[in-house]
């Protein structure tokens, strides 16, 4: 199976010319039409009032997002596992990982600081602490 | 599974990873485009920073106004999709590239551009109407991460105008010789880049604010 992807992936390449790393029509279009339906979804869903709650509503924007993001990358950056041998894919799955460490471990950090450390802060029961 | 075992009988020399990949790349550039795809990801871990600073200062009101009462959605609406059209029309430009048509080629540009311009109007236009309502960056924690995060964001953009006007002047005076083939390849990376952050803009920035 193998031998034969990468003959057909050989052929594709020598027909893109000097440009590889173009996309075709169909991509642009496939994604242009995805991203709009999925950005018109989670703005729908906040201006018409969600009617969901708010735990949910923030949910499935967040999944929008995450799948409008993956549909850019696919559909407009082309970064696909052939490309540049693999590099830019690897590049990005390193700089995603990354990407998550950094915001999810900051917005942990400093919600549980704020709820351990904001109470003491207070003037009320600053008097009240010995 | 047939077939491939057929196939491999009549290739004489079979390989299992990309040879073709790292020759094919000399003549564009390929180094080039690898090398500007590793800065786009050490701009996207910028925007990471700054985007947990915003995520962290997102509640810090300071007593002064929540996301509800500044933002307006339609506005922020029309910028995705004037960003969203401008992404489009710039793939359009660089399939108009391929073949060596220069002046559809510039044509995209030039929309492009103007839909970049207009993207940069309107969010200046929301930062103007911001503090003239009096919620400036100095307001509150909130409003500085919101001032940084998509200043940051619309610098970016105003910085792909200015290529992609660079590159009409480079087109015109060259044409689509194979390094502004190459250049123009970079600029769309960087053009659908910062579509890519503006997804996260609106999303953590606008939606969820407003949900809030």
């Amino acid at each position: 199976m193998s031998i034969e992807s990468d003959a057909n992936l050989d052929q594709e390449l020598h027909a893109h010319g000097d440009t590889h790393g173009h996309g075709s029509m169909r991509s642009y279009l496939l994604g242009f039409a995805l991203s709009v339906v999925l950005t018109a979804i989670p703005f729908w869903l906040v201006m018409a009032g969600p009617p969901v709650t708010m735990a949910v509503a923030a949910t499935i924007i967040i999944a929008f997002a995450a799948v409008q993001i993956l549909v850019h990358t696919v559909c407009f950056l082309h970064v696909t596992s052939q490309a540049e041998g693999g590099w830019t894919l690897m590049a990005y799955i390193f700089t995603a990982i990354l990407l998550i460490i950094t915001i999810a471990g900051s917005l942990w950090i400093m919600y549980h600081l704020n709820s351990n450390m904001m109470p003491g802060m207070t003037p009320g029961q600053f008097t009240e602490t010995p | 599974m047939a077939k491939a075992k057929a196939k491999a009988q009549v290739l004489p020399d079979p390989t299992f990873h990309l040879v073709e990949a790292d020759d094919h790349a000399h003549d564009t550039g390929g180094g080039t485009l690898l090398g500007f795809w590793i800065y786009l990801m050490s701009d996207a871990l910028l925007f990471a920073a700054v985007f947990a600073s915003f995520g962290v200062l997102s509640t810090s009101y300071a007593g002064g106004p929540t996301p509800r009462d500044i933002f307006e959605l339609p506005l922020v609406a029309l910028n995705t999709g004037i960003l969203l059209v401008s992404s489009i029309t710039f793939g359009f430009a660089m399939l108009a590239m391929e073949p060596g048509r220069v002046r559809a080629t510039q044509g995209w540009l030039l929309v492009t551009a103007l839909l970049g311009a207009s993207f940069v109007s309107v969010e200046l236009y929301e930062f103007g109407a911001l503090i003239a309502e009096g919620a400036t960056p100095q307001r509150s924690g909130f409003l500085s991460g919101f001032f940084t995060l998509v200043g940051l964001h619309g610098l970016h953009v105003t910085a792909g105008i200015a290529w992609i006007l660079v590159m009409l002047v480079q087109i015109g005076q060259r044409g689509l010789i194979v390094a502004n083939k190459r250049r123009l390849m970079c600029l769309g990376m960087f053009w659908h880049f910062l579509d890519v952050v503006w997804i996260g803009v609106f999303t953590f920035v606008y939606l969820l604010g407003m949900l809030r």
